[in-house]
């Protein structure tokens, strides 16, 4: 009769579909977050960014940034938009796989039936949201202070701008998941990561534009660059060729269209998503 | 229902040129618990690791009722309840959070998730930390909400990898009371070990193991007499020194015995023919000698020969 009974009460367990999966992951990736203090953390980074600009910009009223809206918007988001997506890749992305190796906390999440690819996209989905619920507070804070010297009157490419931004922050957290699956130290993936997103990748543009004189279309960063861009006055033309020096050597510089930056952005995002995955499908927990 | 199995079928694990697991043919069908018992680097782990998708076989395949584990997981973990080294638990959530994760995941319905995480808890002894967080806990406090983890999908079958590491003696005590509750709940247990006393304690039957080769699988009571031709082993031990002719006489004058050796001067260890009848004539005879008997175990050491005579022989 016990076994009877037992019986019954096992069957009851029905596993849940790899969506309610995901949710589950993402939830408890999410409280991690919250729990560990490194959301909390980024968000005073975040904070202590938003007022100093605050400050200096209400103290010294620099005519330049504050003749126009646009230069307003472009001043304060165009540069720091892109920082700071780097720095949720270093935050939350990091570690989020290799963590799961090399704290052997994959024994305790994975040992059930559930699909690794579930758990993979669980805490990319936490990671996002985390992501995003900071990026809402710089945002709020940026069309503050907009509101406060230009008025309601928000020109459209900043909106254009933020919604880039978002789109970045996918490629961004596509990419450190990516390196987070390849290494099996949490602390070689977040080097790798903040090396390439906080200059590596920009070096290499600069390299490739200047010295090899070809367009660095392969570059995330320079896919970005439509971030800022979009915010100039008069949006950069794809190809400027300047010629200096006595001998009239020719420079050619590059900006990514618009259409060029989503595709470079979107291409990053697929490739790594899919090479992510599949590293940490096969990847073993020796 | 079917009965629970788990089967591995030419399940062979290599790590670059050392084979780890070799070509292990293994199929354990029904309600019973089985010792998986080896020394270290045996391939104990490497084989429950396997069952579990945490590695991938270099060839074989390891299938739990019939599904296959690498290409299935979802499928064939559906009932299975692990236990694989000693997991770490994310530091920053409680016992009770980390429980319910595992609850949703499982699907345990939600009526049911806080009763039944209670009484996991209550099982393992965990009831005044459960909303501690488990950053800060022991190894041994840790495992304890491990093996709570594998209860609490209730399932049928449980893989577990040398669950009484790192408890004090009187936590390897309250596991195995655990382990052995569940044999009267109709589930299969698949449990490896290096102790031989747990083995015999819990187990009806037991797969050794040594150089990832099985070497053999059969009862508990059939490996030790096919292996020791009948014989059982008995440690006895007496309250005085004994003095110098005493094993002879016990050898000769008690039947059944085949000898009777020193283990020091207190303890001996009597050898012989026959089941629990023996056993109790044999007891009682010695009491009837008037020797200050005071203890009297059946040596797990008849499973111990066996044990060292099969890997002795594996190099
Ligand atoms: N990732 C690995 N690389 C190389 N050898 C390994 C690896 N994992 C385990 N081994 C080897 O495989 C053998 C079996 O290990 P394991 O299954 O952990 O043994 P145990 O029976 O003690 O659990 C050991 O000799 C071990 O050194
Ligand atoms: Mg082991």
């Amino acid at each position: 009769m016990i076994a009877l009974s037992s019986t019954q009460a096992e069957s009851a367990n029905r596993v849940p579909s790899s969506l309610t999966q995901v949710r589950v992951t993402m939830k408890y990736t999410f409280l991690d977050y919250f729990r560990s203090r490194r959301f909390f953390i980024l968000l005073a980074i975040v904070l202590l960014i938003s007022s100093a600009l605050t400050i200096v910009i209400g103290y010294y009223r620099p005519p330049g940034l504050l003749s126009s809206d646009l230069s307003f918007y472009s001043s304060w988001w165009g540069i720091s938009a892109v920082l700071l997506t780097a720095l949720f890749g270093i935050f939350f992305g990091g570690d989020a796989i290799s963590g799961e190796f090399q704290n052997k906390t994959g024994y305790f999440s994975l040992s059930h039936p559930v699909r690794r690819s579930s758990v993979y996209i669980g805490k990319w989905l936490a990671a996002f949201l985390a992501s995003s619920i900071i990026l809402v507070v710089f945002t709020a804070v940026t069309l503050g202070n907009g509101v406060y010297y230009f008025g309601l009157s928000l020109p459209y490419q900043f909106g254009e701008a933020v919604l880039f931004t978002w789109f970045y922050l996918v490629a961004v957290l596509g990419s450190t998941f990516f390196f987070s699956s390849l290494f099996k130290t949490s602390s070689y993936a977040i080097l790798v990561t903040a090396v390439l997103f906080l200059f590596a990748f920009n070096l290499i543009q600069l390299l490739v534009a200047s010295f090899a004189q070809l367009e660095p279309w392969f570059i995330l960063t320079y896919g970005s660059q439509i971030i800022g861009n979009v915010l100039s006055t008069q949006y950069p033309p794809h190809v400027t060729t300047v010629r200096f020096g006595p001998e009239g050597r020719a420079l050619t510089a590059y900006n990514a269209t618009i259409p060029e930056g989503l595709v470079i952005i979107a291409a990053y995002f697929i490739v790594t998503a899919i090479l992510g995955l599949v590293l940490f499908e096969r990847k073993e927990f020796t | 229902m079917n009965e629970p199995s788990i089967q591995a079928v030419g399940l062979t694990k290599r790590f670059g040129s050392f084979t780890a697991l070799d070509s292990l043919n293994l199929n354990v069908e029904g309600s019973k618990c089985v010792g998986f018992l080896g020394p270290n680097g045996a391939g104990k782990t490497t084989t429950l690791k396997l069952f579990t998708d945490l590695i991938r076989p270099s060839s074989g395949e390891a299938l739990v009722n019939g599904v296959n584990v690498h290409t299935r997981k979802k499928k064939a973990l559906e009932s299975v309840g692990t236990l694989i080294e000693t997991p770490e638990i994310y530091p920053s959530l409680t016992p009770r959070e980390a429980l319910t994760m595992v609850a949703e995941t499982r699907g345990v319905p939600a009526a049911e998730r806080k009763k039944r995480i209670e009484d996991v808890v209550t099982e393992v002894r965990m009831d005044e930390w459960v909303d501690k967080r488990v950053g800060k806990f022991s190894k041994g406090m840790k495992q304890r909400i491990n093996i709570a983890a594998a209860l609490l999908s209730d399932p049928r079958i449980f893989l577990l990898d040398e669950p009484t590491t790192g408890l004090d003696p009187r936590g390897m005590s309250e596991v195995r009371d655990i382990v052995k509750s569940l044999k009267g709940k109709q589930r299969l247990i698949f449990m490896s070990s290096h102790l031989l006393s747990e083995v015999t304690d819990i187990c009806d039957e037991v797969a050794m193991i040594d150089h990832g080769k099985l070497l053999v699988y059969d009862t508990l009571s059939n490996v030790t007499s096919r292996f020791s031709g009948g014989e059982n082993i008995v440690e006895v031990g007496f309250l005085r020194p004994l003095d110098g002719g005493v094993n002879g006489r016990i050898a000769s004058g008690v039947p059944g015995v085949t000898s009777a050796e020193r283990v020091d001067d207190r303890t001996l260890r009597i050898r012989f023919n026959g089941g629990a009848s023996t056993q109790e004539r044999l007891l009682s005879n010695l009491v009837g000698m008037n020797l200050g008997v005071i203890s009297y175990k059946p040596a797990s050491s008849a499973l111990e020969d066996v044990y060292l005579n099969l890997i002795k022989d594996t190099k």
